[in-house]
């Protein structure tokens, strides 16, 4: 056998496990990202649906965040506008997460309809961008105009 | 100077302009004189674009905020270092950066071949031309750094707090530098794919440019792994997050680059495969600022979604049309010149090399791409996790890394059975030994255990090349251990230095393993309180709280615990962690309140402490986690930087003419003196 076909089955060989455990751990891992109507209407189109574990992605209600004084849990509700949803959280959110941002939970909706969230990532949109504007409203910012070079 | 900036971009868009219409119409007709135009407009467009950055700083430093970035980003009390890295801080002014570093490199191309490679070099320049106007126009049009807010307020918004760290300030601009540096060796391959001079000339123009994108890529991925460590506060350091794997996509491919280049060079194999990967780490490079910047990809990275999307997704579309288009139409001129001729050789074991490192870069493109392909193809989004990515490219990974100790030692063309023998025995028998002796330990994680029998199998390897060199030169020239040490690698940059960047991935693989023996407690504790814990290492730790303290600092103000801590008795030192809430010079609260986690430090392990929050004002709940082994991540980045750098540093011309002829000789290892060349 010439060396180059020994070389094509070998690297066949690689790409063919890679592949394998591509697909496998894809059916495995992979979950469905959804808004909370999506959700809603997975859940009501097969209740069964509500045993995956899936990620939502939606805003967080304003006021509506209760934290434990050790930081180590918490609930809020969700929207996208739609639907909302009650969300508990056992863990150490991040330090951007706070009233009006978007977030990603990860978890599973439970029997009273409560999404039991394992991780939550805050998505601020502002994360590196803080809208000057905000201080349009604030008294004291807008006086004399800012120097010019 | 602020408006000369401002003007200084209009001028120097239409300097790009001009570069990439006189040189493409030069390199069309032959003509010099439009040819000497277009470099001359070139190096134009870096000094406006050089001019405009200017302008930029000086806004930033005379805080005009009047200038919708200056007010976005950053405040009269921000501290000044932070003022001047203000200018990647933001979408506008990293697009402003990175035009700068762009113009600057094609600059740099352009005169440093201004009397070489002259057939390609009108096609290179307009390439480079094309792309800085690309970069220009997207920041003209879609994000101007110069835009201005109607109004005026008296005090910026102030910088992110988590960006006020050292390891921000230089983890952006290293990124870029890697980042754009990817599309000089493009320009060179699309001169060389039109004028179809596809020797291993336009290869050897571009090995250097192809060192310096990964050499900065290297060292911007382990910072933004150090930032993300020090400063997220999740006791992790990679997350397969999608603008993570952005840049570690070109860095893949670049390195499958480097290493398929030398059997160009050597063999004349590969041709239409290395035109590949330099086009494609171009294209991977502007598909990760695409994925960064458009957010089409959840990631916790994501700049707010903006227009700049939609230009990258446009240029990305055209670069590899026209790509696509060359290398189809040249295939006759890229025939290999040489076949292979065993599996057992050293060509076999890049390719495989190559292999891998491309299939670990689709992998991961694919993972990242995940919810949209599904969502197109399936009607929903289905997102793929860090396990997706830790169960392919860790095996892959594993099998890179004995690649990283098979390629080296195993010779060219067709390797004999006593080549095999004589070369191997030795680093087998280290990497044995070290799985033995870890398993007698009690050590049971299998995939820890194959990382470290491979790593001391590969450090084996790496060992006794440096013994054979070394040995051979004191025996030839009769210099000390030291000398012939410092020779050895001063003469063979290339090779040496490539050993030392082997020995740096080693190091970070056995670092990687360690994660596998993380703890973790969590605890909420009063003053006088101890909580005791156990690591990894059978270590008793105990952390007796110091009580809460309040303080200001800068321009913020810190609530802090603290700890003393000790080690099996003994006092280790004092260990807290800070919530701060950042303020702007007129006392209104900037940004939600960040965690400063606490660190101790040491090459066995990590003691990373978390405040998670204060029920009382002495009453502290907090996260402790045990990280083995993150020391010596950030110490096997620091050593792969160095390989780099010895690979990269200018060779003595004399050493060039020698090494050139050495690799002349049949590879067998008793002809291999110290002088040849890997």
């Amino acid at each position: 056998m010439k060396a180059r076909t020994k070389f094509l089955i070998g690297g066949l060989a690689v790409l063919g496990t890679a592949g394998y455990l591509m697909a496998s751990s894809i059916t495995e891992t992979g979950q469905y990202y959804l808004t909370p109507t999506e959700l809603a209407t997975k859940v009501a189109n097969s209740p069964r649906f509500r045993n995956n574990g899936v990620k939502v992605g939606a805003r967080v209600v304003n006021g509506t965040i209760v934290r434990e004084p050790s930081g180590r849990s918490l609930s809020f509700k969700m929207t996208d506008g739609a639907q909302t949803y009650a969300v508990t959280y056992r863990g150490i959110a991040p330090d951007t997460f706070t009233d009006g941002v978007d977030v990603v939970v990860e978890g599973r909706l439970d029997a009273n309809g409560t999404f039991q969230a394992t991780t939550l990532l805050a998505k601020c949109a502002s994360r590196y961008e803080n809208a000057p504007d905000k201080y349009k409203q604030t008294p004291g910012y807008q006086g004399t105009p800012a120097p010019r070079a | 100077m602020i408006l000369l900036g401002e003007l200084s971009l209009w001028v120097a868009l239409l300097m790009a302009a001009w570069t990439a219409t006189v040189s493409f119409s030069g390199g069309m007709q032959g003509r010099a004189d439009l040819i000497r135009s277009g470099e001359r407009a070139l190096y134009a467009t870096f000094g406006f674009t050089l001019l405009a950055s200017i302008g930029i700083w000086t806004a930033l430093f005379t805080h005009d905020f009047s200038i919708k970035f200056v007010a976005s980003y950053t405040s009269i009390n921000l501290p000044k270092a932070y003022l001047f890295t203000a200018f990647w801080a933001g979408q506008a002014g990293s697009l402003l950066f990175w035009a700068l570093i762009l113009t600057l490199y094609s600059a740099i191309a352009v005169f440093a071949n201004r009397r070489t490679n002259r057939a390609l070099m009108p096609w290179v320049t307009g390439t480079l031309g094309t792309v800085s106007l690309f970069f220009l126009m997207t920041m003209a049009f879609g994000a101007n750094p110069f835009e201005r807010l109607d109004w005026a307020p008296l005090d910026g918004r102030g910088m992110n707090p988590q960006l006020q760290n050292p390891g921000m300030a230089i983890h952006p601009p290293m990124l870029y530098l890697g980042l754009t540096a990817t599309a000089v060796p493009f320009a060179f391959a699309i001169g060389a794919l039109v004028t179809r001079q596809l020797d291993a000339q336009w290869l050897g123009a571009v090995r250097r440019w192809a060192l310096v994108s990964w050499f900065f890529l290297t060292i911007g991925i382990v910072l933004g792994m150090w930032w993300a460590y020090v400063e997220l506060g999740w006791a992790g350091y990679w997350a397969w997050d999608a603008v993570e794997n952005s840049s570690f996509l070109p860095w893949l491919t670049g390195t499958a680059f480097l290493h398929s280049i030398m059997i160009q060079e050597k063999r004349g194999m590969l041709r239409k495969w290395n035109v590949t990967l330099v086009i494609v780490t171009f294209l991977l490079s502007i598909l990760g600022t695409f994925i960064t910047r458009s957010g089409i990809i959840n990631s916790v990275h994501a700049f707010s979604q903006s227009p700049v999307g939609n230009w990258f997704l446009g240029f990305l579309i055209a670069a590899t049309v026209l790509s696509i288009f060359l290398v189809s139409t040249r295939l006759n001129d890229l025939q290999a010149k040489a076949e292979l001729e065993s599996m057992v050789s050293r060509e076999a074991a890049f390719l495989y090399n190559n292999l891998v490192l491309v299939g670990i870069c689709f992998a991961t493109l694919w993972g990242t791409l995940f919810p949209i392909l599904s969502e197109a193809v399936k009607g929903s989004k289905i997102e793929v996790g860090a396990p997706f990515f830790n169960s392919v490219n860790g095996p892959l990974g594993l099998l890179l890394l004995a690649l990283t100790g098979i390629g080296p030692l195993i010779a060219w063309r067709r390797a004999s059975v006593s080549n095999l023998r004589r070369q191997f025995i030795w680093p087998v028998a280290a990497g044995v030994s070290v799985f033995a002796t870890l398993l007698v330990l009690g050590m049971r994680d299998p995939y820890a255990l194959i990382s470290y029998l491979l790593g001391g199998f590969v450090f084996g390897t790496i060992i006794q090349e440096f013994v054979k060199g070394i040995g051979a030169r004191r025996k030839m020239y009769s210099e000390g251990l030291a000398a012939a040490s410092v020779r050895l690698v001063a003469r063979n940059r290339r090779r040496y230095g490539g050993y030392i960047v082997h020995f740096g991935v080693v190091i970070l693989f056995c670092a990687f393993a360690g994660l596998m023996f993380k703890r973790d407690v969590s605890a909420t504790v009063k003053t006088g309180d101890t909580i005791t814990a156990t690591d990894a290492f059978g270590h008793k730790w105990a952390f007796r709280s110091q009580g809460i303290s309040t303080y200001n600092q800068l321009n913020r103000e810190a609530v802090a615990v603290t700890f003393a801590v000790t080690r099996d008795g003994q006092p280790m030192g004092l260990l807290s962690s800070e919530k701060r809430q950042h303020f702007d010079s007129r006392g209104e609260k900037t940004f939600e309140p960040s965690t400063e986690v606490g660190i101790l430090e040491s090459p066995k392990q990590d003691v990373y402490l978390v405040f998670t929050g204060a029920a009382d004002k002495d009453t502290a709940a907090v996260h402790i986690n045990f990280n083995p082994l993150v020391w010596w991540v950030w110490f096997g980045g620091i050593i792969m930087a160095i390989g780099g750098l010895i690979v990269m540093w200018p060779q003595a011309q004399r050493a060039e003419r020698l090494s050139g002829y050495m690799a002349e000789l049949p590879a067998h290892p008793e002809h291999e003196l110290a002088g040849a060349s890997a």
